[in-house]
C-alpha cells in the first residue's frame, strides 16, 4: 500500500504522471502546460520528465487543441487536454459537440475517441469574468460525452486514471477552489467504478446530493444540521454523465427528501434532471418536492458578489429547512 | 487561351529559382494540360505518365462523374434525401486522390466522392448517409479515408492532429485535408494552419476553390487569392488548375512528398468550378449567371484529357466504348444497391453512442424495447 496525503492538484499531477509512465500513447496538451506547469501548476514538472513531445505546449486556440487531439486519437494516441479555465472552453465547444461526441457513433463503432478534457471549474476564487463558471450541464446534455467531477484527492487521482483508460471522451471537471484541499490517496488501491456515487455521510432525514466543490459545502451543512438534531445523508455523485440514479434513489427511499446542490445555474442544471427522474422513480417515497440549490439565471457576477451567487452553507440549510417543512 | 490561365503568359522564372519562395501577389496557375488538351511544361512541376496511367486517370474521372450523376438521379427519384454533386471537380479530386499513397490518410468534406473512389471506398458506401440509413458508417481505417465531415472546416484540425501523430511515430506517411473556399473563412482552418506550421506537421491542405460557397462567391471569403494565405503562416501555397488532372496530380504529389520528408505543411488551391448546385436542395439560378457556367464548361476536366488522349493516339475507340459499358454497369450497381439498402434496425440508434457503455442509454433502450413490445401484445 502506498498512501500519502496529497492536495487535489498534486493528485491530478500524480495521476497524469502515472498515465504518462504506463502508456506511451498518453499525451498531455494545452496552453502553458509545459514549462509553466499550467496556470494552476497541475502539470508541474511533467514536461521536464516526459519531454516536449508528450507534454505539449499548444498554440492559444482551444478549438485547435481539441480538434488536433481528435486527430491524435484517430492516430492511436490518448490525449489529455487541458482547457485553462471553464469560460474558455467555448471556442472548443463545436469540436467537442459536433465531432468528438459523435464520431464513434458515426463510424458505427469502428473508431474510438479516448480523449480526456480537463477543465478547472467553479467559482469562489475571486477571479475576473469567465474564470468561475460551471458549464457541466452543457456537456452532460450531449450524447457521446461522459462528464465527471472529483471532490477529493483520492478521487481526483483515480477518476483521472479511469477517464484516461476509458475509450470514450470524458470531460473531467476539476473543482479549482478545492485544488489545495489535502486528503489521503492510495495509489495502489483498486478503485470502484467511475460512474458510481458514494455516500460520504450517512443520515436519515434528508439526502443532499452534490459533486465537485459542493460536496465539502454539503458536508459542512450536514455537520451544522446535526447540531440542530437533523440527520442529513450526503451523496458525492462524482459523475454527471451518466448519473448514478440508483444510488440517489436508494438514499431517497430511506430519507424521503432530496436537495441537489451545484454551483451551476439551477435552470436546466443537473439538479433539474435529478429532480425529474427521482420524482418518477420514487414518487411515493418522497415527503417533499425535490429542491435545488445553485447559481442564479444571471451571468456569473463580479467576484465581490460571488458569495451571494454561489450556494453556501446557509443557502443549503435554508433549502433543507424548506424540504423538512413539508409534513405529510 | 481562357481568361483564368492568362497567368501562364507571365515570364517564367529560371528553374534555379523555381524552388524559392514565391513573391507576394504572384498568382501563377500551375497547368500541365491546357483546356484544348495540349501538354505544356511548368518549371516547378513536371509529370511523366505512361499511356496506361493517363487512360487510368481518364477512367477514374468518367466513372466518378457517372456515379455522381446516378446519385443525383437517385435523389430526384426520392431514393436519396440529398446529394452533393462533385460535377466539374473530377480532376481536382482524382488528381489529388491518385497522388496519395496507401499509408497516407485522407480527411474529406462531404463532396470528395472522387477521392473516395481513388482510396478504394466503394461508391455505394458513400450513399448511406445521403439516404439516411447511417451517418457515414465505413471503417475509416480500412482505406485511410476518414468519414465525411459536414461541419465546415472541422476536419482540417483532425488532419493536422493526425499528422502530428504521424510525425511522433516517425512514419513517412502524409496526411491530406480537403476543404473548400467557404471553409477558408472558418476559424478551424486558420487554427489548423497555425498548428500545422508550428509543429511542422506532415499535412497537405487541399482547398478546392470551386468559386461558390452555396450562394456566396469567393469574393465574400477573401480579398487575396486563397493560396497566398499560406505565406502568413510560414508555409508555401500554390494555385493549380483544378480542372487539369495532370497538374493536380503533380502538385499534390510534390506537396505530399514534401510533407513526408519533414518539410512540413503546404497549401494547394485547386482552382476549379462547381458545375452543379451546392446540393440537390440548392438553386444556383438565383445567384449566378449561365454565362459563367458556360465559360467553365470550356475547361471541362474530362474533355480536355480525352482531347489529349485522342490527339496523341493514346486511346482508341474500343477503350472509350468499353469505358461506356463499365460506366453503365457501375450506374446500375449503384442504383440497385441503393434501392435495396435496408432501413437500419430500430435498435441501431442506441448502438455506438459510447464505446464503454452508459447507464442512461441502457435504460432508454430498455424503455424503447418495452414500448415497441407493447404493440406486439396489443395485436395478439
Amino acid at each position: 500500500m502506498s498512501t500519502e496525503k496529497l492536495t487535489i492538484a498534486k493528485a491530478i499531477n500524480a495521476s497524469l504522471r502515472t498515465a504518462l509512465e504506463t502508456d506511451p500513447k498518453v499525451l498531455v496538451m494545452g496552453e502553458d502546460v509545459g514549462k509553466l506547469g499550467g496556470v494552476f501548476r497541475v502539470t508541474d514538472g511533467l514536461q521536464k520528465d516526459f519531454g516536449e513531445d508528450r507534454v505539449i505546449d499548444t498554440p492559444l486556440a482551444e478549438s485547435g487543441i481539441v480538434g488536433t487531439a481528435i486527430g491524435l486519437a484517430l492516430r492511436g494516441y490518448r490525449p489529455v487536454v487541458e482547457i485553462q479555465f471553464d469560460g474558455f472552453v467555448f471556442p472548443a465547444y463545436d469540436q467537442i459537440v459536433t465531432q468528438l461526441a459523435k464520431m464513434h457513433a458515426r463510424a458505427l463503432g469502428k473508431i474510438k475517441l479516448p480523449v480526456v478534457i480537463r477543465i478547472p471549474y467553479g467559482g469562489a476564487i475571486g477571479a475576473v469574468e469567465h474564470h468561475s463558471e460551471s458549464p457541466e450541464s452543457l456537456f452532460a446534455h450531449v450524447a457521446g460525452l461522459k462528464v465527471v467531477s472529483p471532490s477529493n484527492a483520492a478521487d481526483a487521482y483515480w477518476m483521472l486514471q479511469q477517464a484516461i483508460q476509458s475509450d470514450d471522451p470524458v470531460i473531467y471537471f476539476e473543482p479549482k477552489r478545492r485544488y489545495h484541499d489535502r486528503s489521503e490517496v492510495d495509489t495502489t488501491a483498486i478503485p470502484g467504478p467511475l460512474h458510481v456515487a458514494r455516500t460520504v455521510r450517512e443520515g436519515t432525514d434528508l439526502t443532499l446530493a452534490a459533486y465537485g466543490p459542493m460536496v465539502k459545502t454539503c458536508l459542512e451543512a450536514a455537520a451544522a444540521a446535526a447540531e440542530e438534531g437533523k440527520s442529513l445523508e450526503v451523496l458525492d455523485l462524482r459523475s454527471i454523465s451518466p448519473i448514478d440514479f440508483d444510488s440517489i434513489q436508494k438514499s431517497v427511499e430511506k430519507t424521503g427528501r432530496l436537495v441537489v446542490v451545484h454551483e451551476a445555474p439551477v435552470f436546466f442544471g443537473s439538479g433539474a434532471e435529478i429532480a425529474a427522474r427521482i420524482t418518477e422513480r420514487c414518487f411515493y417515497h418522497l415527503e417533499a418536492p425535490v429542491l435545488r440549490v445553485g447559481g442564479y439565471h444571471a451571468p456569473y457576477p463580479p467576484s465581490r458578489l460571488e458569495d451571494e451567487y454561489l450556494p453556501g452553507l446557509d443557502r443549503v440549510l435554508d433549502s433543507v429547512d424548506r424540504a423538512l417543512a413539508y409534513q405529510g | 487561351m481562357t481568361v483564368d490561365s492568362t497567368a501562364a503568359r507571365k515570364p517564367r522564372r529560371s528553374s534555379k529559382r523555381a524552388g524559392a519562395k514565391k513573391a507576394a501577389g504572384e498568382s501563377e496557375l500551375v497547368q500541365l494540360l491546357t483546356p484544348e488538351g495540349e501538354r505544356v511544361e511548368h518549371p516547378d512541376y513536371s509529370i511523366d505518365l505512361s499511356p496506361e496511367e493517363l487512360r487510368g486517370l481518364y477512367r477514374d474521372m468518367v466513372l466518378t462523374r457517372r456515379f455522381d450523376a446516378e446519385a443525383t438521379t437517385l435523389q430526384r427519384q426520392g431514393e436519396l434525401g440529398l446529394w452533393a454533386s462533385l460535377l466539374g471537380q473530377e480532376a481536382a479530386q482524382i488528381g489529388s486522390g491518385r497522388a496519395t499513397r496507401d499509408d497516407d490518410y485522407v480527411f474529406p468534406t462531404y463532396r470528395e466522392h472522387g477521392v473516395a473512389w481513388c482510396r478504394g471506398v466503394d461508391p455505394t458506401n458513400l450513399l448511406g448517409m445521403f439516404r439516411g440509413v447511417n451517418h457515414g458508417g465505413w471503417d475509416p481505417n480500412e482505406n485511410n479515408f476518414h468519414l465525411y465531415t459536414i461541419v465546415i472546416g472541422s476536419q482540417a484540425l483532425h488532419a493536422t492532429g493526425y499528422a502530428m501523430g504521424v510525425a511522433k511515430d516517425g512514419a513517412d506517411s502524409a496526411v491530406i485535408a480537403y476543404f473548400g473556399d467557404g471553409a477558408s473563412s472558418q476559424g478551424d482552418v486558420a487554427e489548423a494552419f497555425t498548428f500545422a506550421a508550428v509543429y511542422n506537421a506532415p499535412v497537405v491542405f487541399f482547398c478546392q476553390n470551386n468559386q461558390w460557397a452555396i450562394s456566396e462567391p469567393t469574393e465574400r471569403q477573401t480579398r487575396v487569392p486563397l493560396y497566398q494565405r499560406a505565406q502568413g503562416y510560414g508555409f508555401p501555397g500554390v494555385r493549380v488548375d483544378g480542372n487539369d488532372v495532370l497538374a493536380v496530380l503533380a502538385v499534390t504529389k510534390a506537396a505530399l512528398d514534401r510533407a513526408r520528408t519533414g518539410e512540413g505543411p503546404m497549401l494547394v488551391e485547386a482552382f476549379t468550378y462547381r458545375m452543379g448546385a451546392h446540393t440537390t436542395s440548392d438553386d444556383p439560378t438565383r445567384y449566378r449567371r449561365d454565362e459563367e457556367r458556360e465559360l467553365w464548361e470550356a475547361k471541362d476536366p474530362i474533355l480536355r484529357l480525352r482531347a489529349h488522349l485522342e490527339k496523341q493516339g493514346l486511346a482508341d475507340e474500343a477503350f472509350f466504348a468499353s469505358l461506356e459499358t463499365e460506366s453503365d454497369a457501375l450506374a446500375k450497381r449503384v442504383r440497385d444497391t441503393v434501392r435495396s439498402m435496408p432501413d437500419p434496425d430500430h435498435m441501431a440508434m442506441f448502438e455506438h453512442t459510447y464505446a464503454d457503455g452508459h447507464t442512461l442509454v441502457d435504460e432508454e433502450r430498455a424503455q424503447f424495447v418495452a414500448y415497441q413490445a407493447s404493440f406486439a401484445e396489443e395485436s395478439k
